[in-house]
């Protein structure tokens, strides 16, 4: 945390002080490339964005920013062996908003004309009445940390290499098996650049890759089909796709997954003891604790975690932090879609609830440090907190004891989608591949079944962390209040005592 | 590039007849460049939305946007691209992109648009786009939301708190074209407004639920006060939710929640799913996938009798073939899979017209106003007739395999006791088979209500298990 904290104070660099506001040049040679896109390709200038910020500002609003984004985004596919599409696509727009209190005004325009902006800020400004009271302080460029490297993008791809890639997930998963009789093969890249500016002088830019590759099966044998699934991505270029993320092992991952649930027996209903798999079964504690902790529900009272900070709600082998600070990895930002320099969050220390993930504004009405949690899905979105990469840290068990230390349960290396109700805490996350356990041994594979729980309550019942910390493959997608934006989450082996199956068998 | 391109950005009057050129237009250049079929699609839309909470504003939005897609075909081969970018130089890149990835993808025999004389759409007004949604004044607007939130906030003391209430409105253009000679477009209009309060009770457990009410046309929304008394009542009755222990008990699924049961079947019935065996479905056209009561329509065509179309209804659909009505399941046969012209050259039938169109990519399969027929029982009648069950009001989770039919869920509700709805019930999943729960179907509710495109009355499904303490 505080090495965090001290990168993001040193790295903050004045441009310019403020008070002239007519120099409408930057400092020569203190124009990043990033903030250089907007300024080249749209003819966005310094001033422009000083007159925009005084316009949101005109009718008394505390503060206002500007979110220019511009998505380049590109898709290929490779269906029944055929290279069947290929689709490309692009975007741009500014949202700008203007707070007032609590009180959010917001408006955007994908026409990055003067006046258009200009427009969009009188628009947003009308949440406030009154004279003007907040000036608009002088742009400090935000210099955030380098977490991705910016190969992809635009539309000049070496598409070929990344058709092989798919071409590849095909070949291994028909040669997998005779049982697998489709095969579907996706790649998809984007390449979103974004300027936030804000009128308490914030100026960042970033420029943010993110490509994911997918394959998908289906298998049959006589009167049985099932489905196999695997993916992997996240920021960084085509040279990610080795090892565990190899076209290879990704088809005969979605492969194994679809033959396995061809043997698959019915899932136990009930309450019993469960072994979760180290990796993306870490959507648990996004679900469970995650969404509760974001600050804006607990401003506001109506998440189960409100009020609950510096109280037990986990075991104490349980620790889970909130990190967007690590290198090329699907859920990482060097800044939040509000310009501030993301970090590492303690959300659980040792079972106790240590802090709530906050945004400018909820960080502004609470008090608290801004943990630069505040996302948006695109230029259309108001910011609110959200997650990053979101993870258990590695305990001291064995995941062999583990797994030995149950009578009866079941074991889920594998999961589906995940939703919670924050003001109840009630969270369900789908397996996707999961397996009886018998007298301390893994056993039958079982059928899709959704596990349920109460998020204050449930790792109350981690009694074993696994040393094996694992984090998802990078093709998480998190949803909230209809923006979605691209997450990650991990976790160790685990085992809880009580966990409720909603199988149907016995 | 043509003049009619500026003008689009120019004139507000008539944004409709300037989209549809646009569309025509990027067609146009599109077989310039060689494509031997292409097919556009121009959209357009404004939002206003205000969320109210504890009397408050707490965000106003207020916006429009437009954008651009392109398919190109070069014989057999496709590719698509898109763009917000409507300037000469931006259509410029839109054509070059999407010409540009159709060199590399491979010819598939399926491919390419419906034939000429498919093409159609339905002529008249389908009453699908109403002026009145922008009518109420901006303060009038915030004043809606904060009476529905008020409305809730004063149901009852338990309700303590707010997630607060939304107005919105949204009025939609969009055209499509294509070179084989169709070319149409049409505008749509929603309002809607939404109570979301918070109940705590003496034990402190808080609960959360909402209600809404949409429509084309303003003055079709149901009163602030009453989306706020509705809303304050649903929360109020998951107060003192505990869970049940694991059975299998009959489970009645409320219209909210019954309406997501029809939509997997649709979902299965999809050509895309159906022609690559995705689906337990697959297979199943003229066999008996549920009860005698059974039958499912999907009709993009509708429209009700005071004039205003369905959520789903369009004149045609994302190829530009005529909306029209299917019958999915007639009394508990498959007589139908929903087909766009891709999936049913697959399974060598014919388009069900049921393509739905994004910006970019190849048609999609999506369906228009879907529903099951109504039954003869009212909801209370079914309720009464069960000694002990659960009656299910919200459903949370993805876990639906539309594959194997395997069917997981987590739900909340209320449970059945000697035929009374008693206390609530929450942490509990509910679990079956797709395939077994629709021929397990015990009663259909008389209750069939239109709250959105998707729409079932009350269903009673015997033989699922519910897992909890």
């Amino acid at each position: 945390m505080r090495w965090n904290q001290e990168r993001n104070a040193a790295g903050r660099r004045k441009l310019k002080s403020r008070m002239n506001v007519k120099s409408a040049s930057p400092v020569p040679g203190a124009i990043s490339g990033h903030r250089r896109y907007f300024f080249d390709k749209f003819g966005i200038t310094e001033r422009l964005l000083e007159r925009c910020l005084g316009e949101a500002l005109s009718a008394g609003g505390d503060y206002a920013d500007l979110y220019f984004e511009s998505v380049t985004a590109t898709s290929l596919g490779v269906d029944e062996q055929i290279v069947k599409s290929a689709s490309q696509g692009t975007s741009a727009g500014c949202g700008i908003r203007v707070i007032s209190g609590e009180r959010t005004g917001y408006a955007y325009t994908d026409n990055l004309n003067p006046d258009r902006l200009l427009h969009a800020a009188k628009t947003a400004a009308l949440i406030a009445s009154g004279p003007a009271k907040q000036p608009v302080q002088g742009f400090t460029e935000t210099r955030a940390a380098d977490l991705y490297p910016v190969p992809l993008g635009g539309f000049d791809l070496d598409l070929a290499a990344r058709l092989e890639l798919l071409l590849r997930v095909d070949r291994t998963a028909r040669a997998f098996d005779s049982r697998i009789v489709q095969v579907r093969a996706g790649y998809s890249e984007e390449l979103r650049r974004i300027l936030v500016v804000g009128s308490d002088g914030s100026f960042a830019s970033d420029t943010q890759p993110l490509c994911r590759l997918n394959a998908f099966v289906i298998a049959k044998e006589g009167a049985l089909t099932t489905k196999g699934s695997a993916g992997a991505g996240g920021r960084s270029g085509l040279a990610q796709f080795v090892g565990s993320k190899s076209p290879e092992n990704l088809a005969r991952e979605a492969a194994r997954g679809a033959i396995l649930q061809l043997g698959a027996i019915p899932a136990p209903a009930g309450e019993m003891e469960v072994v979760l798999g180290p990796g993306w079964p870490g959507i648990l504690l996004h679900e469970a604790v995650g969404h509760g902790l974001e600050a804006d529900f607990n401003r506001k009272g109506t998440s189960a975690f409100s009020g609950l900070i510096g109280r037990p709600v986990a075991s104490s082998k349980v620790t889970v932090v909130d990190n967007g600070t690590m290198a090329g990895r699907r859920g990482s930002l060097n800044v939040d879609d509000e310009g501030s320099p993301t970090q590492e969050t303690v959300l659980i220390e040792n079972g106790v609830l240590k802090g709530y993930l906050t945004d400018k504004l909820s960080a502004r009405l609470t008090g608290a440090a801004n943990t630069g949690s505040g996302r948006r899905e695109s230029y259309q979105s108001i910011p609110m907190p959200r997650m990053t990469n979101t993870y258990m840290l590695a305990g001291e068990d064995e995941p062999e004891d583990i797994i030995r230390s149950v009578k009866r349960g079941l074991y889920a290396p594998n999961f589906g989608g995940g939703q919670v109700d924050i003001t109840n805490g009630k969270f369900v996350f789908s397996a996707s591949e999961a397996y009886l356990i018998e007298d301390g041994k893994i056993t039958a594979p079982v059928r899709d079944a959704t596990l349920i729980g109460n998020g204050p309550e449930a790792l109350k019942y981690v009694s074993m962390v696994g040393h094996d910390l694992k984090l998802d493959e990078g093709i998480g997608t998190c949803g909230k209040n209809g923006q979605s934006v691209p997450v990650g989450v991990g976790m160790p082996t685990i085992k809880l005592d009580k966990m409720t199956v909603g199988g149907t068998g016995r | 590039m043509p003049e009619v391109i500026t003008q689009s950005e120019a004139s507000a009057s008539d944004a409709n007849l300037d989209l549809e050129s646009l569309a025509a237009d990027v067609v146009v250049l599109a077989v310039k460049a060689g494509a031997s079929d292409a097919e556009a699609v121009a959209r357009e839309g404004d939002e206003f939305s205000v969320d109210v909470r504890m009397g408050q504003v707490e965000t106003l939005t207020e916006s429009g946007s437009r954008a651009l897609g392109l398919r190109v075909l070069f014989g057999k081969k496709s590719a698509s691209a898109s763009t917000s970018d409507l300037t000469p130089d931006g259509i410029r890149q839109l054509v070059e992109g999407a010409v540009a990835l159709a060199r590399i993808t491979e010819e598939d025999p399926f491919t390419g648009l419906p034939e000429a004389e498919e093409f159609g759409t339905i002529p008249g007004d389908l009453g699908l786009s109403f002026d009145d949604v922008y009518s109420l004044p901006g303060e009038e607007r915030i004043e809606w939301a904060r009476r529905a939130e008020a409305a809730a906030l004063a149901a009852d003391p338990r309700i303590t708190n707010s997630n607060g209430a939304s107005f919105n409105a949204a009025t939609g253009r969009m055209a499509l074209a294509n070179s084989r000679g169709f070319a149409g477009g049409y505008r749509t209009s929603y309002a809607g407004i939404s109570a979301a309060p918070l109940a705590k009770d003496g034990n402190g457990q808080m609960q959360r639920d909402y209600w809404s009410s949409s429509a084309r046309r303003l003055r079709d929304l149901e009163s602030p006060e009453s989306v706020g008394a509705e809303a304050a009542r649903r929360t109020l009755r998951r107060l003192g939710a505990r869970r049940v222990p694991t059975q299998q008990v009959p489970i009645v699924f409320a219209p909210e929640v019954a309406r997501s049961l029809i939509g997997s079947i649709a979902d299965a019935a999809s050509g895309d799913s159906i022609w690559r065996g995705a689906s337990y479905l697959a297979g199943k056209l003229g066999s008996e996938i549920g009860v005698s009561g059974l039958t499912i329509i999907d009709d993009n065509a509708m429209v009700f009798p005071n004039g205003v179309g369905g959520f789903g209804t369009s004149p045609f659909d994302g190829e530009g073939l005529p909306s029209r009505r299917t019958v999915l399941v007639e009394g508990g046969v498959l007589r139908s899979y929903l087909l766009n012209t891709y999936a049913a050259r697959k399974l060598g039938m014919k388009s069900t017209h049921n393509a739905s169109r994004g910006l970019a990519g190849a048609p999609g399969i999506g369906v228009g106003n879907l529903y099951l027929e109504p039954g003869r029982q009212t909801p209370e009648e079914i309720t009464a007739a069960i000694p002990k069950g659960l009656y299910v009001t919200s459903l949370m989770g993805f876990g639906v395999n539309l594959v194997t039919g395997d069917y997981s869920r987590g739900a909340t509700g209320l449970w059945i006791e000697n035929g009374e709805l008693t206390h609530a019930v929450e942490e509990v999943t509910i679990a079956g088979n797709l395939a077994e729960m629709f021929r397990s179907v015990t009663a259909i509710g008389n209750d069939l209500v239109f709250r959105s495109s998707v729409a079932a009355p009350t269903l009673r499904i015997d033989g699922m298990t519910i897992a909890g303490a």
